[in-house]
Protein backbone atom coordinates (compact mmCIF):
# COMPACT_ATOMS: atom_id res chain seq x y z
CA UNK A 1 0.00 0.00 0.00
CA UNK A 2 1.28 3.47 -0.73
CA UNK A 3 1.22 5.64 2.36
CA UNK A 4 0.81 8.97 0.66
CA UNK A 5 -2.43 9.89 -1.04
CA UNK A 6 -2.31 11.13 -4.58
CA UNK A 7 -2.61 14.88 -4.78
CA UNK A 8 -5.86 14.66 -6.75
CA UNK A 9 -7.53 12.65 -3.96
CA UNK A 10 -6.58 15.22 -1.34
CA UNK A 11 -7.80 18.04 -3.59
CA UNK A 12 -11.06 16.17 -4.04
CA UNK A 13 -11.43 15.77 -0.27
CA UNK A 14 -10.98 19.51 0.24
CA UNK A 15 -13.39 20.47 -2.56
CA UNK A 16 -15.91 18.02 -1.12
CA UNK A 17 -15.62 19.61 2.33
CA UNK A 18 -16.25 23.02 0.78
CA UNK A 19 -19.39 21.58 -0.84
CA UNK A 20 -20.51 20.20 2.53
CA UNK A 21 -19.94 23.52 4.29
CA UNK A 22 -21.26 25.79 1.51
CA UNK A 23 -24.79 26.35 2.89
CA UNK A 24 -23.71 26.70 6.52
CA UNK A 25 -21.01 29.24 5.59
CA UNK A 26 -23.71 31.55 4.24
CA UNK A 27 -25.49 31.75 7.60
CA UNK A 28 -23.14 34.19 9.35
CA UNK A 29 -23.01 36.31 6.16
CA UNK A 30 -26.76 36.88 6.04
CA UNK A 31 -27.32 36.81 9.81
CA UNK A 32 -25.24 39.98 10.18
CA UNK A 33 -26.13 41.53 6.83
CA UNK A 34 -27.82 44.91 6.97
CA UNK A 35 -30.45 44.22 4.30
CA UNK A 36 -33.97 42.79 4.31
CA UNK A 37 -33.22 40.77 1.17
CA UNK A 38 -31.25 37.54 1.27
CA UNK A 39 -28.97 38.13 -1.73
CA UNK A 40 -25.44 39.12 -2.60
CA UNK A 41 -23.73 41.60 -2.51
CA UNK A 42 -23.71 42.21 1.24
CA UNK A 43 -24.63 45.72 2.29
CA UNK A 44 -23.39 46.25 5.85
CA UNK A 45 -23.03 44.89 9.35
CA UNK A 46 -25.89 44.78 11.88
CA UNK A 47 -27.11 43.05 15.03
CA UNK A 48 -30.68 44.12 14.19
CA UNK A 49 -31.92 40.62 13.29
CA UNK A 50 -30.77 39.17 16.60
CA UNK A 51 -32.64 41.97 18.39
CA UNK A 52 -35.73 41.08 16.38
CA UNK A 53 -35.48 37.48 17.56
CA UNK A 54 -35.40 38.73 21.12
CA UNK A 55 -38.74 40.49 20.60
CA UNK A 56 -40.63 37.77 18.72
CA UNK A 57 -42.97 36.10 21.20
CA UNK A 58 -44.17 33.30 18.89
CA UNK A 59 -40.56 32.25 18.49
CA UNK A 60 -40.02 32.05 22.24
CA UNK A 61 -43.10 29.87 22.64
CA UNK A 62 -41.98 27.58 19.82
CA UNK A 63 -38.52 27.37 21.33
CA UNK A 64 -39.95 26.51 24.75
CA UNK A 65 -42.18 23.80 23.21
CA UNK A 66 -39.25 22.34 21.29
CA UNK A 67 -36.97 22.30 24.32
CA UNK A 68 -39.59 20.55 26.48
CA UNK A 69 -40.37 18.02 23.74
CA UNK A 70 -36.67 17.37 23.14
CA UNK A 71 -35.99 16.99 26.87
CA UNK A 72 -38.80 14.46 27.46
CA UNK A 73 -37.97 12.66 24.20
CA UNK A 74 -34.31 12.29 25.11
CA UNK A 75 -35.17 10.86 28.54
CA UNK A 76 -37.80 8.50 27.05
CA UNK A 77 -35.68 7.21 24.19
CA UNK A 78 -32.57 6.82 26.36
CA UNK A 79 -34.58 4.83 28.94
CA UNK A 80 -35.99 2.53 26.26
CA UNK A 81 -32.51 2.40 24.71
CA UNK A 82 -30.94 1.24 27.99
CA UNK A 83 -33.37 -1.69 28.18
CA UNK A 84 -32.80 -2.76 24.58
CA UNK A 85 -29.03 -2.20 24.53
CA UNK A 86 -28.47 -4.04 27.81
CA UNK A 87 -30.62 -6.95 26.61
CA UNK A 88 -28.79 -7.13 23.28
CA UNK A 89 -25.31 -6.81 24.77
CA UNK A 90 -25.70 -9.18 27.69
CA UNK A 91 -28.29 -11.86 26.82
CA UNK A 92 -29.10 -14.35 24.11
CA UNK A 93 -32.84 -14.76 23.74
CA UNK A 94 -35.16 -16.30 21.17
CA UNK A 95 -36.04 -14.01 18.28
CA UNK A 96 -33.26 -11.60 19.26
CA UNK A 97 -32.39 -10.61 15.71
CA UNK A 98 -36.01 -10.10 14.74
CA UNK A 99 -36.96 -8.12 17.84
CA UNK A 100 -33.88 -5.88 17.71
CA UNK A 101 -34.31 -5.43 13.96
CA UNK A 102 -37.92 -4.41 14.46
CA UNK A 103 -37.05 -1.82 17.12
CA UNK A 104 -34.45 -0.36 14.71
CA UNK A 105 -36.93 -0.11 11.79
CA UNK A 106 -37.61 3.65 12.18
CA UNK A 107 -34.00 4.20 11.03
CA UNK A 108 -34.92 3.06 7.51
CA UNK A 109 -38.52 4.22 7.42
CA UNK A 110 -39.23 7.56 5.73
CA UNK A 111 -40.28 9.93 8.51
CA UNK A 112 -43.41 10.85 6.61
CA UNK A 113 -44.63 7.24 7.00
CA UNK A 114 -44.14 7.42 10.79
CA UNK A 115 -45.96 10.76 10.81
CA UNK A 116 -48.85 9.52 8.65
CA UNK A 117 -49.25 6.29 10.64
CA UNK A 118 -49.39 8.03 14.02
CA UNK A 119 -51.66 10.78 12.70
CA UNK A 120 -54.13 8.21 11.34
CA UNK A 121 -54.25 6.38 14.69
CA UNK A 122 -54.72 9.56 16.70
CA UNK A 123 -57.55 10.73 14.44
CA UNK A 124 -59.27 7.33 14.60
CA UNK A 125 -58.96 7.28 18.39
CA UNK A 126 -60.36 10.80 18.46
CA UNK A 127 -57.35 12.09 20.39
CA UNK A 128 -56.36 15.70 20.04
CA UNK A 129 -52.91 16.67 18.80
CA UNK A 130 -50.51 18.17 21.31
CA UNK A 131 -46.89 18.26 22.36
CA UNK A 132 -47.37 14.72 23.72
CA UNK A 133 -48.27 13.29 20.32
CA UNK A 134 -45.06 14.80 18.92
CA UNK A 135 -43.13 13.23 21.81
CA UNK A 136 -44.59 9.78 21.01
CA UNK A 137 -43.29 10.06 17.44
CA UNK A 138 -39.92 11.48 18.43
CA UNK A 139 -39.25 8.74 21.00
CA UNK A 140 -39.95 6.21 18.25
CA UNK A 141 -37.35 7.64 15.85
CA UNK A 142 -34.75 8.51 18.52
CA UNK A 143 -34.72 5.13 20.28
CA UNK A 144 -32.71 3.38 17.50
CA UNK A 145 -29.99 6.05 17.79
CA UNK A 146 -29.93 5.68 21.58
CA UNK A 147 -29.63 1.90 21.19
CA UNK A 148 -26.74 2.21 18.72
CA UNK A 149 -24.80 4.48 21.10
CA UNK A 150 -25.63 2.56 24.27
CA UNK A 151 -24.98 -0.85 22.73
CA UNK A 152 -21.38 0.09 22.10
CA UNK A 153 -21.09 1.34 25.70
CA UNK A 154 -22.53 -1.92 27.07
CA UNK A 155 -20.46 -4.03 24.67
CA UNK A 156 -17.23 -2.31 25.64
CA UNK A 157 -17.90 -2.92 29.32
CA UNK A 158 -15.72 -5.51 30.97
CA UNK A 159 -17.97 -8.43 32.00
CA UNK A 160 -15.61 -9.41 34.85
CA UNK A 161 -16.51 -6.21 36.77
CA UNK A 162 -20.13 -7.31 36.79
CA UNK A 163 -19.19 -10.83 37.88
CA UNK A 164 -16.94 -9.48 40.62
CA UNK A 165 -19.84 -7.44 42.01
CA UNK A 166 -22.11 -10.52 42.02
CA UNK A 167 -19.39 -12.62 43.68
CA UNK A 168 -19.00 -9.98 46.37
CA UNK A 169 -22.66 -10.44 47.30
CA UNK A 170 -24.44 -7.67 45.40
CA UNK A 171 -27.72 -8.75 43.77
CA UNK A 172 -28.64 -8.11 40.13
CA UNK A 173 -30.40 -4.82 40.75
CA UNK A 174 -27.69 -3.54 43.05
CA UNK A 175 -25.05 -4.54 40.51
CA UNK A 176 -26.92 -2.73 37.76
CA UNK A 177 -27.23 0.53 39.66
CA UNK A 178 -23.88 0.49 41.46
CA UNK A 179 -21.55 -1.03 38.88
CA UNK A 180 -23.03 -1.15 35.37
CA UNK A 181 -24.81 2.19 35.29
CA UNK A 182 -21.80 4.25 36.44
CA UNK A 183 -19.67 2.52 33.80
CA UNK A 184 -22.06 3.39 30.97
CA UNK A 185 -22.95 6.90 32.22
CA UNK A 186 -20.92 8.66 29.53
CA UNK A 187 -22.80 6.57 26.93
CA UNK A 188 -26.09 7.62 28.52
CA UNK A 189 -25.14 11.30 28.41
CA UNK A 190 -24.10 10.95 24.79
CA UNK A 191 -27.42 9.23 23.99
CA UNK A 192 -29.38 11.98 25.78
CA UNK A 193 -27.57 14.69 23.81
CA UNK A 194 -27.95 12.97 20.43
CA UNK A 195 -31.68 12.27 20.84
CA UNK A 196 -32.19 15.79 22.20
CA UNK A 197 -30.55 17.20 19.05
CA UNK A 198 -32.53 14.94 16.70
CA UNK A 199 -35.83 15.83 18.36
CA UNK A 200 -35.01 19.54 18.33
CA UNK A 201 -34.42 19.48 14.57
CA UNK A 202 -37.16 17.03 13.51
CA UNK A 203 -39.73 18.64 11.25
CA UNK A 204 -41.99 16.19 9.39
CA UNK A 205 -43.38 14.28 12.39
CA UNK A 206 -43.82 17.51 14.34
CA UNK A 207 -45.53 19.08 11.30
CA UNK A 208 -48.06 16.22 11.20
CA UNK A 209 -48.59 15.71 14.92
CA UNK A 210 -48.31 19.14 16.49
CA UNK A 211 -51.54 20.79 17.53
CA UNK A 212 -51.57 24.46 18.39
CA UNK A 213 -48.17 24.28 20.10
CA UNK A 214 -45.78 24.77 17.16
CA UNK A 215 -42.25 23.43 17.61
CA UNK A 216 -39.24 25.45 16.49
CA UNK A 217 -38.91 23.75 13.06
CA UNK A 218 -42.67 24.11 12.48
CA UNK A 219 -42.33 27.81 13.35
CA UNK A 220 -39.36 28.20 10.98
CA UNK A 221 -41.35 26.46 8.23
CA UNK A 222 -44.21 28.93 8.70
CA UNK A 223 -41.77 31.84 8.41
CA UNK A 224 -39.99 30.66 5.25
CA UNK A 225 -42.97 31.81 3.17
CA UNK A 226 -42.51 35.47 4.14
CA UNK A 227 -39.43 37.11 2.55
CA UNK A 228 -39.44 39.88 5.18
CA UNK A 229 -38.97 37.35 7.98
CA UNK A 230 -36.00 35.59 6.39
CA UNK A 231 -33.06 37.64 7.76
CA UNK A 232 -34.23 36.94 11.32
CA UNK A 233 -34.45 33.23 10.44
CA UNK A 234 -30.84 33.41 9.22
CA UNK A 235 -29.85 34.90 12.58
CA UNK A 236 -31.77 32.14 14.33
CA UNK A 237 -30.05 29.53 12.15
CA UNK A 238 -26.66 30.98 13.04
CA UNK A 239 -27.42 30.75 16.76
CA UNK A 240 -28.57 27.15 16.28
CA UNK A 241 -25.38 26.20 14.43
CA UNK A 242 -23.29 27.56 17.28
CA UNK A 243 -25.41 25.79 19.92
CA UNK A 244 -25.53 22.42 18.20
CA UNK A 245 -21.78 22.65 17.59
CA UNK A 246 -21.27 23.00 21.35
CA UNK A 247 -23.75 20.18 22.05
CA UNK A 248 -22.06 17.88 19.55
CA UNK A 249 -18.59 18.54 20.95
CA UNK A 250 -19.89 17.78 24.45
CA UNK A 251 -21.47 14.53 23.24
CA UNK A 252 -18.24 13.59 21.49
CA UNK A 253 -16.23 14.31 24.65
CA UNK A 254 -18.43 12.01 26.73
CA UNK A 255 -18.40 9.30 24.08
CA UNK A 256 -14.62 9.22 24.11
CA UNK A 257 -14.59 9.19 27.89
CA UNK A 258 -17.05 6.30 27.76
CA UNK A 259 -14.63 4.31 25.67
CA UNK A 260 -11.74 5.20 27.93
CA UNK A 261 -13.57 4.31 31.16
CA UNK A 262 -14.68 0.93 29.85
CA UNK A 263 -11.10 0.32 28.83
CA UNK A 264 -11.67 0.05 25.11
CA UNK A 265 -10.03 2.63 22.92
CA UNK A 266 -9.73 0.70 19.68
CA UNK A 267 -13.40 0.84 18.75
CA UNK A 268 -13.73 4.54 19.48
CA UNK A 269 -13.65 5.51 15.84
CA UNK A 270 -16.59 3.55 14.52
CA UNK A 271 -18.76 3.01 17.56
CA UNK A 272 -21.09 5.97 17.18
CA UNK A 273 -21.81 5.26 13.59
CA UNK B 1 -42.36 -15.10 37.06
CA UNK B 2 -44.05 -18.15 38.65
CA UNK B 3 -42.71 -21.64 38.17
CA UNK B 4 -45.85 -23.07 36.59
CA UNK B 5 -45.83 -20.30 34.01
CA UNK B 6 -42.18 -20.80 33.16
CA UNK B 7 -42.64 -24.58 32.87
CA UNK B 8 -45.52 -24.14 30.43
CA UNK B 9 -43.34 -21.81 28.42
CA UNK B 10 -40.56 -24.37 28.65
CA UNK B 11 -42.75 -26.85 26.85
CA UNK B 12 -43.04 -24.39 23.99
CA UNK B 13 -39.40 -23.33 24.07
CA UNK B 14 -37.52 -26.37 25.38
CA UNK B 15 -34.13 -24.75 24.78
CA UNK B 16 -34.98 -21.56 26.66
CA UNK B 17 -32.36 -20.67 29.27
CA UNK B 18 -32.85 -18.41 32.32
CA UNK B 19 -30.68 -15.90 30.48
CA UNK B 20 -33.12 -16.06 27.58
CA UNK B 21 -35.98 -15.06 29.89
CA UNK B 22 -33.99 -12.22 31.41
CA UNK B 23 -33.16 -10.96 27.93
CA UNK B 24 -36.78 -11.11 26.79
CA UNK B 25 -38.04 -9.35 29.91
CA UNK B 26 -35.41 -6.66 29.51
CA UNK B 27 -36.13 -6.03 25.84
CA UNK B 28 -39.90 -5.98 26.29
CA UNK B 29 -40.43 -2.25 27.14
CA UNK B 30 -38.87 -0.95 23.90
CA UNK B 31 -40.37 -3.86 21.95
CA UNK B 32 -43.89 -3.23 23.26
CA UNK B 33 -43.46 0.49 22.56
CA UNK B 34 -42.54 -0.28 18.94
CA UNK B 35 -45.47 -2.69 18.61
CA UNK B 36 -47.97 -0.14 19.95
CA UNK B 37 -46.60 2.98 18.31
CA UNK B 38 -45.28 1.61 15.03
CA UNK B 39 -46.66 -1.83 14.13
CA UNK B 40 -50.25 -1.09 15.21
CA UNK B 41 -50.39 2.29 13.43
CA UNK B 42 -48.96 0.74 10.25
CA UNK B 43 -51.64 -1.99 10.38
CA UNK B 44 -54.28 0.70 10.78
CA UNK B 45 -52.88 2.65 7.82
CA UNK B 46 -53.20 -0.54 5.77
CA UNK B 47 -56.81 -1.10 6.92
CA UNK B 48 -57.67 2.53 6.24
CA UNK B 49 -56.31 2.22 2.72
CA UNK B 50 -58.97 -0.45 2.10
CA UNK B 51 -61.82 1.77 3.30
CA UNK B 52 -63.50 4.73 1.63
CA UNK B 53 -63.95 8.34 2.67
CA UNK B 54 -67.47 9.67 2.04
CA UNK B 55 -67.12 13.33 2.95
CA UNK B 56 -67.10 13.24 6.75
CA UNK B 57 -67.94 9.56 7.14
CA UNK B 58 -65.71 6.58 6.75
CA UNK B 59 -67.16 3.61 4.83
CA UNK B 60 -65.60 0.49 6.37
CA UNK B 61 -66.40 -1.99 3.60
CA UNK B 62 -63.25 -3.45 2.11
CA UNK B 63 -62.40 -2.27 -1.36
CA UNK B 64 -59.28 -2.01 -3.47
CA UNK B 65 -60.58 1.12 -5.19
CA UNK B 66 -58.00 3.36 -3.47
CA UNK B 67 -55.17 1.22 -4.78
CA UNK B 68 -56.67 1.21 -8.28
CA UNK B 69 -56.79 4.99 -8.14
CA UNK B 70 -53.33 5.33 -6.59
CA UNK B 71 -51.74 3.12 -9.24
CA UNK B 72 -53.72 4.04 -12.36
CA UNK B 73 -54.36 7.79 -12.03
CA UNK B 74 -51.90 9.64 -14.27
CA UNK B 75 -51.00 12.27 -11.65
CA UNK B 76 -50.11 9.75 -8.96
CA UNK B 77 -48.18 7.61 -11.45
CA UNK B 78 -46.14 10.64 -12.49
CA UNK B 79 -45.41 11.60 -8.89
CA UNK B 80 -44.45 8.05 -7.93
CA UNK B 81 -42.16 7.58 -10.93
CA UNK B 82 -40.64 11.02 -10.39
CA UNK B 83 -40.00 10.28 -6.69
CA UNK B 84 -38.29 7.00 -7.54
CA UNK B 85 -36.26 8.56 -10.37
CA UNK B 86 -35.11 11.53 -8.29
CA UNK B 87 -34.22 9.27 -5.35
CA UNK B 88 -32.40 6.89 -7.67
CA UNK B 89 -30.33 9.72 -9.15
CA UNK B 90 -29.72 11.22 -5.69
CA UNK B 91 -28.56 7.83 -4.43
CA UNK B 92 -26.16 7.30 -7.34
CA UNK B 93 -24.75 10.84 -7.14
CA UNK B 94 -24.41 10.78 -3.34
CA UNK B 95 -22.72 7.38 -3.21
CA UNK B 96 -20.35 8.16 -6.13
CA UNK B 97 -19.32 11.48 -4.56
CA UNK B 98 -19.02 9.92 -1.10
CA UNK B 99 -16.86 6.94 -2.08
CA UNK B 100 -13.58 8.82 -2.73
CA UNK B 101 -13.88 10.81 0.50
CA UNK B 102 -14.58 7.64 2.51
CA UNK B 103 -11.62 6.03 0.73
CA UNK B 104 -9.38 8.97 1.55
CA UNK B 105 -10.32 9.00 5.25
CA UNK B 106 -10.12 5.22 5.63
CA UNK B 107 -6.72 4.76 3.97
CA UNK B 108 -4.97 8.10 4.41
CA UNK B 109 -6.73 9.58 7.45
CA UNK B 110 -4.03 8.26 9.76
CA UNK B 111 -4.42 9.62 13.27
CA UNK B 112 -6.84 12.28 12.05
CA UNK B 113 -9.64 9.86 11.09
CA UNK B 114 -11.91 11.00 13.94
CA UNK B 115 -11.26 14.63 13.11
CA UNK B 116 -12.20 14.05 9.46
CA UNK B 117 -15.40 12.26 10.47
CA UNK B 118 -16.27 15.08 12.85
CA UNK B 119 -15.60 17.66 10.11
CA UNK B 120 -17.89 15.74 7.76
CA UNK B 121 -20.76 15.52 10.25
CA UNK B 122 -20.70 19.03 11.77
CA UNK B 123 -22.61 20.84 8.97
CA UNK B 124 -25.43 18.31 9.37
CA UNK B 125 -26.15 19.03 13.00
CA UNK B 126 -27.82 22.28 12.00
CA UNK B 127 -31.47 22.82 11.19
CA UNK B 128 -32.45 20.69 8.20
CA UNK B 129 -35.04 23.27 7.12
CA UNK B 130 -32.54 26.11 7.16
CA UNK B 131 -29.95 24.03 5.29
CA UNK B 132 -32.46 23.23 2.55
CA UNK B 133 -33.52 26.87 2.43
CA UNK B 134 -29.89 27.98 2.08
CA UNK B 135 -29.63 25.90 -1.08
CA UNK B 136 -32.45 28.03 -2.41
CA UNK B 137 -30.29 31.05 -1.62
CA UNK B 138 -27.31 29.47 -3.39
CA UNK B 139 -29.22 28.32 -6.48
CA UNK B 140 -31.75 31.19 -6.74
CA UNK B 141 -32.22 33.65 -9.61
CA UNK B 142 -30.19 36.29 -7.81
CA UNK B 143 -28.53 33.75 -5.59
CA UNK B 144 -24.91 33.05 -4.88
CA UNK B 145 -24.18 30.98 -8.01
CA UNK B 146 -25.96 33.24 -10.47
CA UNK B 147 -24.77 36.40 -8.72
CA UNK B 148 -21.12 35.35 -8.85
CA UNK B 149 -21.30 34.08 -12.43
CA UNK B 150 -22.98 37.29 -13.62
CA UNK B 151 -20.63 39.43 -11.53
CA UNK B 152 -17.67 37.74 -13.15
CA UNK B 153 -19.25 38.18 -16.55
CA UNK B 154 -19.52 34.48 -17.43
CA UNK B 155 -23.27 34.68 -18.02
CA UNK B 156 -25.61 37.54 -18.82
CA UNK B 157 -28.89 36.06 -17.65
CA UNK B 158 -29.47 33.99 -14.52
CA UNK B 159 -29.26 30.24 -15.07
CA UNK B 160 -32.79 28.93 -14.65
CA UNK B 161 -32.15 25.19 -14.76
CA UNK B 162 -30.96 25.10 -11.16
CA UNK B 163 -34.03 26.26 -9.23
CA UNK B 164 -37.64 25.12 -8.93
CA UNK B 165 -37.10 21.86 -10.74
CA UNK B 166 -35.83 18.33 -10.22
CA UNK B 167 -32.15 19.37 -10.59
CA UNK B 168 -32.37 21.61 -7.53
CA UNK B 169 -33.98 18.76 -5.58
CA UNK B 170 -31.19 16.37 -6.60
CA UNK B 171 -28.39 18.81 -5.63
CA UNK B 172 -29.96 19.60 -2.27
CA UNK B 173 -30.72 15.99 -1.35
CA UNK B 174 -27.26 14.82 -2.47
CA UNK B 175 -25.88 17.34 0.00
CA UNK B 176 -28.32 16.56 2.81
CA UNK B 177 -27.61 12.82 2.76
CA UNK B 178 -23.83 12.94 2.22
CA UNK B 179 -22.72 11.82 5.71
CA UNK B 180 -25.18 8.93 5.66
CA UNK B 181 -23.42 7.63 2.56
CA UNK B 182 -19.86 8.36 3.70
CA UNK B 183 -20.03 6.62 7.07
CA UNK B 184 -21.09 3.08 6.04
CA UNK B 185 -18.60 3.09 3.14
CA UNK B 186 -15.88 4.32 5.49
CA UNK B 187 -16.64 1.53 7.97
CA UNK B 188 -16.46 -1.21 5.34
CA UNK B 189 -13.26 0.24 3.82
CA UNK B 190 -11.63 0.37 7.26
CA UNK B 191 -12.35 -3.30 7.78
CA UNK B 192 -10.42 -4.40 4.68
CA UNK B 193 -7.42 -6.52 5.60
CA UNK B 194 -4.39 -4.69 4.19
CA UNK B 195 -2.54 -7.94 3.57
CA UNK B 196 -5.07 -8.70 0.82
CA UNK B 197 -4.14 -5.46 -0.94
CA UNK B 198 -0.43 -6.25 -0.55
CA UNK B 199 -1.03 -9.74 -1.92
CA UNK B 200 -2.76 -8.27 -4.98
CA UNK B 201 0.17 -5.94 -5.54
CA UNK B 202 2.74 -8.69 -5.08
CA UNK B 203 0.88 -10.82 -7.58
CA UNK B 204 1.22 -8.09 -10.17
CA UNK B 205 -2.02 -6.09 -10.05
CA UNK B 206 -1.64 -2.39 -10.80
CA UNK B 207 -3.46 0.19 -8.66
CA UNK B 208 -6.54 0.31 -10.92
CA UNK B 209 -6.92 -3.44 -11.31
CA UNK B 210 -6.32 -3.87 -7.60
CA UNK B 211 -9.03 -1.35 -6.81
CA UNK B 212 -11.63 -3.01 -9.04
CA UNK B 213 -10.71 -6.58 -8.15
CA UNK B 214 -10.02 -6.29 -4.41
CA UNK B 215 -10.94 -3.00 -2.75
CA UNK B 216 -14.26 -2.32 -4.46
CA UNK B 217 -15.74 -5.83 -4.04
CA UNK B 218 -14.68 -5.90 -0.38
CA UNK B 219 -16.28 -2.52 0.28
CA UNK B 220 -19.56 -3.40 -1.46
CA UNK B 221 -21.41 -4.09 1.82
CA UNK B 222 -20.81 -0.45 2.73
CA UNK B 223 -21.88 0.74 -0.72
CA UNK B 224 -25.10 -1.31 -0.55
CA UNK B 225 -25.87 -0.04 2.97
CA UNK B 226 -25.15 3.55 1.93
CA UNK B 227 -27.40 3.22 -1.14
CA UNK B 228 -30.33 1.93 0.90
CA UNK B 229 -29.84 4.48 3.69
CA UNK B 230 -30.03 7.28 1.11
CA UNK B 231 -32.64 5.81 -1.23
CA UNK B 232 -35.34 4.77 1.25
CA UNK B 233 -35.83 8.05 3.12
CA UNK B 234 -35.34 10.35 0.11
CA UNK B 235 -38.29 8.76 -1.72
CA UNK B 236 -40.44 10.09 1.11
CA UNK B 237 -38.81 13.51 1.42
CA UNK B 238 -41.28 16.34 1.80
CA UNK B 239 -39.35 19.52 2.56
CA UNK B 240 -36.89 19.68 -0.35
CA UNK B 241 -39.38 19.17 -3.20
CA UNK B 242 -41.77 21.64 -1.56
CA UNK B 243 -39.13 24.37 -1.15
CA UNK B 244 -37.00 23.84 -4.26
CA UNK B 245 -38.95 21.60 -6.60
CA UNK B 246 -41.43 24.07 -8.06
CA UNK B 247 -44.35 22.29 -9.72
CA UNK B 248 -42.17 19.93 -11.77
CA UNK B 249 -40.25 18.73 -8.76
CA UNK B 250 -43.05 17.75 -6.37
CA UNK B 251 -42.85 14.20 -5.06
CA UNK B 252 -45.15 11.55 -3.63
CA UNK B 253 -44.80 12.70 0.00
CA UNK B 254 -46.27 16.08 -0.94
CA UNK B 255 -49.32 14.31 -2.40
CA UNK B 256 -49.72 12.08 0.68
CA UNK B 257 -49.71 15.22 2.83
CA UNK B 258 -52.31 16.89 0.58
CA UNK B 259 -54.60 13.84 0.76
CA UNK B 260 -54.38 13.72 4.55
CA UNK B 261 -54.77 17.47 4.87
CA UNK B 262 -56.57 19.69 2.38
CA UNK B 263 -58.14 16.94 0.26
CA UNK B 264 -59.43 15.19 3.40
CA UNK B 265 -59.07 11.75 1.83
CA UNK B 266 -57.04 9.80 4.38
CA UNK B 267 -57.84 6.40 2.78
CA UNK B 268 -56.37 7.49 -0.57
CA UNK B 269 -53.38 9.06 1.22
CA UNK B 270 -52.89 5.77 3.09
CA UNK B 271 -53.10 3.78 -0.14
CA UNK B 272 -50.45 6.06 -1.67
CA UNK B 273 -48.25 5.64 1.42
CA UNK B 274 -48.64 1.84 1.45
CA UNK B 275 -47.98 1.61 -2.31
CA UNK B 276 -44.87 3.75 -1.95
CA UNK B 277 -43.64 1.59 0.93
CA UNK B 278 -44.21 -1.65 -0.99
CA UNK B 279 -42.51 -0.33 -4.13
CA UNK B 280 -39.54 1.02 -2.17
CA UNK B 281 -39.22 -2.20 -0.17
CA UNK B 282 -39.32 -4.31 -3.38
CA UNK B 283 -36.65 -2.18 -5.05
CA UNK B 284 -34.48 -2.37 -1.92
CA UNK B 285 -34.83 -6.15 -1.67
CA UNK B 286 -34.06 -6.55 -5.37
CA UNK B 287 -31.01 -4.33 -4.94
CA UNK B 288 -29.75 -6.44 -2.05
CA UNK B 289 -30.35 -9.67 -4.00
CA UNK B 290 -28.45 -8.36 -7.05
CA UNK B 291 -25.49 -7.62 -4.78
CA UNK B 292 -25.79 -10.71 -2.60
CA UNK B 293 -22.52 -12.24 -3.76
CA UNK B 294 -20.69 -9.29 -2.18
CA UNK B 295 -22.64 -9.48 1.06
CA UNK B 296 -21.76 -13.01 2.14
CA UNK B 297 -20.21 -12.73 5.56
CA UNK B 298 -16.79 -14.22 6.00
CA UNK B 299 -16.73 -17.09 8.48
Amino acid sequence: MQNKPSRSLLTYAIVYLIFLYAPVMLLPLFAFNNSAIIALPLSGFTFHWFGLLWQTKALHEALYNSLMIALITSIGSTTLGIFAARAAARYEFPGKRGIMGFIMVPLVLPEIIVGVALLVVLIQLGMSLSAWTVIIGHVLICTPFSIAILQSAFNNMDRSLEEASMDLGENRIGTFFRVILPLVTPGIISSLLISFTISLDEFIIAFFLTGTDATLPVYIWSQLRFPARLPAIMALGFLMVVLSFILLLTAEYFRRRANRITGNSTSSEESIF
Amino acid sequence: MSDSKSSSFKRIFPTMTPDGWSGLKLVSPPFVYSLLMLAAPLVLVFLLSLWTQNYLELDRTFTTANYKEALSEKLYQTLMIRSLTISGIVTAVTVLLAYPIAYYVAFFGGKRKSLWLLLITIPFWTSYLIRVFLWKVILGYNGVVNGSLMGLGFIEEPLSFILYNANAVVITLAHAWAPFAILPIFVSLSRIDHSLLEAARDLGDGPIRRFFRVTLPLSMPGVVAASLIVFIPTVGDYVTPKLLGGTDGLMIANMIQIQLGKANNAPLGSALAVSAMIIVASISIAFVLINRKFLKTKT
